[in-house]
């Protein structure tokens, strides 16, 4: 009898043990304190109108302005637990990439509702992103509309990127010459806003960020050299990014072809990327928007 | 080292002669053969008649066969300066560790032992992460050239400060600079965690690669004043040879030969400094070259420094050039980082030398 009882008692504490992370959270049905890890997780909530419940966000969360004056938690791929607790939030929405994934464990574990979004690089991945945010929230109509809003942009430049001519081939460079210079292969963001914006990634050899061989920089034929805006400043602007040995003999060097974008907007996968295709699509396709 | 002994027999001094002559001509025979194959091989397929093209053509001489313009460039602009760079790097990192294990008596120094590399590395390091705008001087933007200004003064100025801690002690200040080295070292590896600390991913990642070395920012203009720095110091360090050798006997030994210790010390150190720092800037920091070139040198030629010094830096020039050519071609169209390279290659193969010579003395 009472062994029965104590193989019963700890055959519960064991399936108590080994029950999934989310489990030991409860995730409220209206949040109201979210701590926002990752820069297009904080656009979403403000595009959804529901900033008001942010209490901190991640380093990166830059856009739109005002997010930059809440308070920081640090970089989202390196948060620390004691300071995400300290603020008392009833919600953690993480990016995909958000971490260290022991840290977001332990805030679970200390009874917080932590969610992560899925992963960017499609466009399927930005309207779950807006759905799940508004879900949490339980503003789910709101986002159903801002999703149905970004798709029909997004379908609307596809068209007008479909009528355009041929696939000019675009040199992602995330450093240019502190070292070798460093670009983007494939299973990139940039590699995926690339192709959305009617390109084709000049690196298709090797996948994600890595040197590239001078030489075979400057034998690519880019047509593009495409750079977030900080990597511009910090190599001393177009005219002379475009002068370097391995990027003057490239077609993009002998046209001053040079595009500098915001890193969020170009690389984020949120809301705004619908606006970052287009920018992007207009700059590769000018016969786009001289029609 | 127990077995440096000091050649001054003048008997002995025809055989010295045609031994050092031998290994002259072989190594500089070895640095053309590299630079000849450095030419040829590279990311971009470029055909050896249509190189010996490009440079008729470049000294006013018609070529062989056509070259387009671009290929023209990649050869004169890409391919030479980096080839160029390479032998450089080389050269001071070999002489660089010839000097430092000479003058600290141990098989062991190398050059980053007086913190050029690390204090280097944590100027670039910081540059890397706390550079959020552009830096305009003069109304010229000099973002691009904060990196490896930083690093070469960043270098120089842990090495004068070792230098100076190591004046405070009393006695034969090279003992203590050993320490001084390694709590110098110490403090700036901990300086770079703090700045990776801060660091975003893409940053970190930049910091990274900057770590492990590599010569692809060679270009005429960021190559020019180094090469200048670099050959100038090892003229110098070549210099040096003489008193090093005294200085091997011993501190009072080499006093009794004229020679001042302290003056010595100071000048190969900040020479050593000079061309390490200017390397690095450039380059990052690549391991390994300055510590295994000598010993390769020493294994052929014997201890004496007026042969080891420029016969170092000759071989550290090829070896780097040989190193950069399986660094650039080996994952194309990426690149390797040079310094995983070296160690990857330079780790084993010490290793077995170390084997083979321990081996060796026991039979």
């Amino acid at each position: 009898m009472y062994l029965k009882r104590a193989v019963w008692a700890v055959l519960g504490l064991v399936s108590a043990l080994s029950l999934p992370s989310g489990a030991w959270a409860d995730c409220p049905k209206d949040p109201q304190r979210i701590v926002s890890l990752g820069g297009t997780i904080t656009e979403i909530i403000y595009r959804l109108g529901e900033e008001g419940r942010i209490v901190a966000v991640d380093s990166t969360s830059s856009y739109p302005a005002a997010s930059a004056s809440l308070p920081k938690v640090g970089y989202f791929r390196q948060v620390a637990a004691e300071g995400v607790l300290s603020l008392n939030p009833d919600l953690v929405l993480a990016d995909a990439d958000a971490g260290p994934t022991d840290v977001l464990e332990q805030i679970e574990q200390a009874g917080i509702c932590v969610l992560r979004a899925p992963d960017g690089g499609t466009i399927e991945s930005i309207l779950d992103r807006v759905r799940m945010v508004g879900k949490t929230l339980g503003v789910e109509e709101k986002a159903t509309g801002v999703a149905e809003e970004i798709e029909a942009a997004l379908s609307e430049t596809a068209t007008k990127i479909a009528a355009a001519d041929g696939e000019p081939k675009i040199l992602f460079l995330i450093s240019i010459d502190a070292g070798t210079p460093m670009a983007a292969g494939t299973e990139t963001e940039a590699d995926d806003i690339i192709r959305l914006a009617g390109g084709v990634n000049a690196v298709n050899a090797f996948s994600g960020y890595k040197p590239l061989s001078p030489e075979v920089a400057a034998a690519s034929q880019a047509d593009y050299i495409l750079v977030m805006d900080h990597t511009a400043q910090q190599a001393g602007g177009a005219d002379r990014i475009l002068s370097l040995p391995p990027l003057a003999v490239t077609p993009a060097g002998a046209n001053g072809n040079l595009i500098s974008m915001e890193g969020l907007l170009l690389l984020g996968f949120g809301p705004r990327t619908p606006e970052a295709v287009l920018k992007l699509a207009s700059a590769i396709h000018p016969e786009l928007s001289a029609e | 080292m127990a077995t440096h002994s000091l050649p001054l027999n003048n008997k002995t001094w025809r055989a010295r002669f045609s031994t050092t002559h031998r290994v002259f001509i072989l190594l500089s025979g070895l640095l053309v053969f590299s630079f000849v194959l450095g030419l040829t091989i590279g990311g971009y397929d470029l055909s050896f008649l249509k190189i010996l093209s490009v440079l008729l053509l470049s000294i006013g001489l018609p070529g062989f066969v056509e070259v387009a313009p671009h290929e023209q460039a990649i050869l004169l602009s890409i391919r030479i300066p980096r080839l160029l760079l390479a032998i450089a790097v080389g050269g001071a990192l070999g002489i660089a560790g010839a000097v430092m294990q000479s003058l600290f008596r141990n098989p062991l120094a190398e050059p980053g032992l007086v913190g050029v590399s690390s204090g280097a590395a944590l100027a670039a390091v910081i540059v890397i992460v706390g550079i959020g705008s552009e830096l305009i001087l003069f109304g010229l933007n000099m973002t691009p050239y904060a990196l490896p200004v930083a690093a070469f003064i960043g270098g120089l100025g842990a090495t004068t400060l070792l230098y100076v801690l190591a004046q405070r002690v009393p006695g034969d200040p090279l003992p203590s600079m050993l320490l001084i080295g390694i709590a110098i070292n110490a403090i700036a590896v901990a300086g770079i965690g703090l700045a990776q600390f801060v660091s975003t991913d893409t940053q970190l990642r930049l910091v990274t690669f900057w770590m492990l070395g590599g010569l692809g920012a060679a270009r005429w203009e960021t190559i020019a004043l180094p090469l200048l720095l670099i050959v100038g110091s090892c003229f110098y360090l070549v210099r040096l040879a003489q008193p090093l050798n005294a200085y091997l006997l011993g501190t009072d030994e080499a006093r009794h030969l004229g020679v001042d210790p302290k003056a010595l010390t100071r000048r190969a150190v900040f020479f050593v400094a000079l061309a390490v720092g200017a390397a690095v800037a450039v380059s990052g920091i690549i391991s390994f070259v300055g510590l295994i070139v000598p010993h390769l040198v020493r294994l052929v030629t014997g201890p004496d420094n007026r042969t080891v010094l420029a016969a170092s830096a000759l071989f550290g020039a090829s070896f780097l050039i040989f190193m950069d050519l399986i660094a650039r071609t080996i994952v194309i169209p990426a690149e390797m980082p040079i310094g995983l390279v070296c160690s990857a290659f330079g780790g084993p193969f010490f290793l077995w030398l170390l084997l083979y010579k321990i081996r060796g003395q026991r039979a």
